[in-house]
């Protein structure tokens, strides 16, 4: 840089930039490409997902989805010549592995316990998350920081600690493989985490507009819901996609708490391993189509979360 | 329209006390300034009547109803509030309505209130612009019309104005003003500006660590100070203040600095022998070489038609405003009148004014 050109003192220079640019495009092609091999895996035949050295290019199939969302038998070439011609793709790739289709699997009714719990116990923690996180921020409560850090504590430990107990809890109280109990469960676990996170940022909302809304007329729930929560949506957004986050991958209690009717997916992925050979292209499928949801959520409230994560970094 | 009537009103945040048994009335369509340095409890005054805050203890009457517990929702007070709060979620037009829908006024009635107020306040060419993007002028009129479009019984404003810049200031003060005389409603306006409670108020209540140490026309505050703060705090430059020790009977019009004999307002209570204080308005003061009072030039600052000189006496400086016609050396020798039925007396102890033919009323005067 020559002597007279204007430098700024906060802005990086072009070099820094550049060297920025490349070591968070090197991060993120790293960290992309266990997604990008799992993703690939669910279009392979099985013998090209095992095949050594592993395979780049090969020819895409369905064979992975057909058998993460079928249950198959395998039958006797007599049988197979028997039946009608296959109808759909699932049916014909079956075929070919001297296999029929028997019946839908469980992978279907296990992503939508999923979609429920998960997506049911983040309403249920920001709900609580921002009602309590609004009382601590505006009211005089009773030992608040007591209290607050009392909320704070029982994230202290890793939640599997107490699996055991609540494994016990659980069954005494019939909430064992329930829906209902998956929710209250993740809810406690999340809750903590969205009266913090919710509390600093209607801490931010300054108290005039609550107060111009009183004397405009309002009940203190009116201003609430029409002048607080639409301000507050920043911070309902970015909490809400770390509590569906969290509830979306838990693994530990699902595999301990539910295993029929209210199992959730994650640990419903893996028992596809044990179904007849190491079905990695199922796997795959089961995999990637979890990943869906949770994308989509977050690529659209990207530009929240972005400022959640942020949040705090700059204050004024 | 309305009387507002504080009755012994106290308030403490804990250990703080915040405002002292403050008692005062504003009459129906009457402008008061509640004028204080920050911190004095002025905008505690306004919060407790607005209903924002619970008084400690004391009354709030509204037109003689008694409204201490009534909620803010329930009183029909407009607030104006220091950093305007528009609700940044709603554009010009559903801010102004958003009190006439919490009323449950139907929508072609509201919109009509609104483009009326908006047009009152010229501000109809932005009526559906989000409020995010005004300047601070318009912002301060949308405030504005949010608070007028109920046609509330009184009008609160904390520091409405803090946040102009001066140019800007003085063109809503006067816009203010003017609006006041259109509407007539009760305004009750917090500043810590002198100047802005002098243009605009009709009376003014000086407050000082949650004490209201005066309360009269702006007149009153500037030409008979009840207090030593009240007379510090009013004007710019700030009223001389001669500290000397004597006793004076009742009747007496003068008092004795040092050498000279001061003429002063003819007295209305004895002082016994103790630390007093003169105070002279600096336009109260002029140079004359022959005066008895003998002082030394010190600087001279010069303001285009006057200029403010001070001059070492004894321990103080006294700055004289005088007219810019006559050039003052630093170090010149020169002499000082007072004018005698302008002065103000003030014990030193506690500050408050002596009663004079000029001081006659005490703090309520």
């Amino acid at each position: 840089m020559s002597a007279n050109t204007a430098h700024s003192v906060v802005e990086p220079s072009a070099t820094t930039k550049r060297v920025a640019t490349v070591l968070v495009v090197l991060y993120a092609v790293i960290t992309m490409i266990p997604l990008a091999w799992i993703f690939s895996t669910s279009f392979k035949s099985p013998p090209d997902s095992i095949s050594y050295p592993p395979k780049i290019l090969f020819e895409p199939t369905l064979e992975g989805y057909c058998n993460l969302f079928t249950s198959r038998s395998r039958q006797t070439q007599e049988y197979l010549d028997s039946l009608p011609p296959p109808q759909g793709v699932c049916e014909e790739i079956a075929r070919e592995r001297q296999m029929v289709v028997v019946s839908p699997s469980k992978f279907w009714p296990r992503f939508l316990n999923s979609l429920v719990i998960a997506f049911g116990s983040t309403f249920l923690a920001v709900f609580l998350g921002v009602l309590s996180a609004y009382g601590f921020s505006r009211f005089k409560v009773p030992l608040a920081d007591d209290l607050l850090f009392f909320i704070l504590s029982t994230r202290m430990m890793p939640p599997i600690a107490v699996a055991i107990p609540i494994y016990l809890m659980y069954r005494e109280l019939g909430l064992t493989d329930t829906a209902l109990g998956m929710i209250l469960l993740y809810t406690a676990v999340n809750v903590s985490l969205a009266v913090w996170l919710l509390k600093g940022f209607i801490d931010e909302i300054p108290r005039e507009y609550e107060e111009a809304a009183l004397i405009d007329g309002y009940t203190r729930m009116q201003a609430f819901f029409k002048v607080v929560l639409p301000q507050a949506t920043t911070g309902i957004a970015a909490t809400a996609i770390f509590c569906l986050i969290f509830a979306w991958n838990e693994y530990a209690f699902a595999v301990l708490l539910t295993s029929g009717s209210a199992q959730t997916a994650p640990p419903f992925i893996p028992t596809i391993i044990g179904e007849g050979g190491l079905d990695w292209p199922a796997v795959g499928a089961g995999t990637t189509i979890f990943l869906v949801p949770i994308l989509v959520f977050t690529v659209l409230l990207r530009r929240h979360l972005l400022r959640g994560i942020t949040f705090g970094a700059v204050r004024k | 329209m309305a009387e507002i009537r504080v009755e012994n009103v106290r308030k403490a945040f804990g250990e703080f006390v915040a405002v002292q048994d403050s008692t005062f009335t504003v009459a129906d369509g009457e402008f008061l300034a509640l004028l204080g340095p920050s911190g004095c409890g002025k905008t505690t005054t306004l919060r407790m009547i607005a209903g924002l805050e619970l008084p400690t203890s004391g009354k709030i009457l509204l037109d003689g109803e008694d409204v201490t517990f009534n909620r803010a929702r329930d009183r029909d007070i407009a607030f104006v509030f220091q950093l305007f709060a528009l609700y940044p979620h709603m554009n010009v037009r559903r801010n102004i309505g958003f009190p006439l829908v919490a009323q449950g006024v139907p929508r072609a009635e509201i919109r009509t209130r609104v483009e009326e107020t908006a047009r009152l306040l010229q501000i109809d060419h932005i009526l559906d612009k989000p409020v995010s993007g005004l300047a601070g002028g318009d912002r301060q009129r949308v405030a504005l019309g949010r608070a007028i479009v109920r046609r509330p019984k009184c009008f609160l404003m904390d520091e409405p104005l803090g946040t102009l810049d001066t140019e800007f200031r003085d063109v809503m003060v006067r816009e203010l003003r003017e609006l006041h005389n259109r509407i007539r409603a009760t305004t009750i306006y917090v500043t810590h500006d002198q100047l802005e409670a002098m243009a605009m108020a009709d009376r003014i209540a000086v407050m000082n660590h949650g004490v209201i140490e005066q309360f009269g026309t702006p007149q009153e505050i500037y030409s008979r100070p009840a207090s030593l703060f009240v007379a510090d705090f009013i004007g710019s430059p700030s009223m001389n203040f001669i500290d000397f020790s004597a006793g004076i009977a009742s009747g007496a019009q003068s008092v004795r600095i040092g050498e000279a004999e001061v003429g002063v307002p003819q007295l209305r209570e004895d002082v016994a022998p103790s630390g007093l204080v003169l105070g002279v308005r600096p336009e109260d003061v002029s140079i004359d070489d022959d005066a008895p009072l003998r002082g030394a030039v010190y600087e001279s600052e010069y303001l285009g038609t006057t200029q403010i000189v001070a001059v070492e006496f004894g321990a103080t400086l006294v700055k004289a405003r005088v007219p810019a016609t006559r050039s003052f050396r630093p170090g010149e020798p020169v002499g000082m009148r007072f004018d005698a039925a302008r002065l103000s007396l003030f014990r030193r102890d506690g500050g408050k004014a002596i009663r004079t033919a000029l001081h006659d009323g005490g703090a309520h005067g």
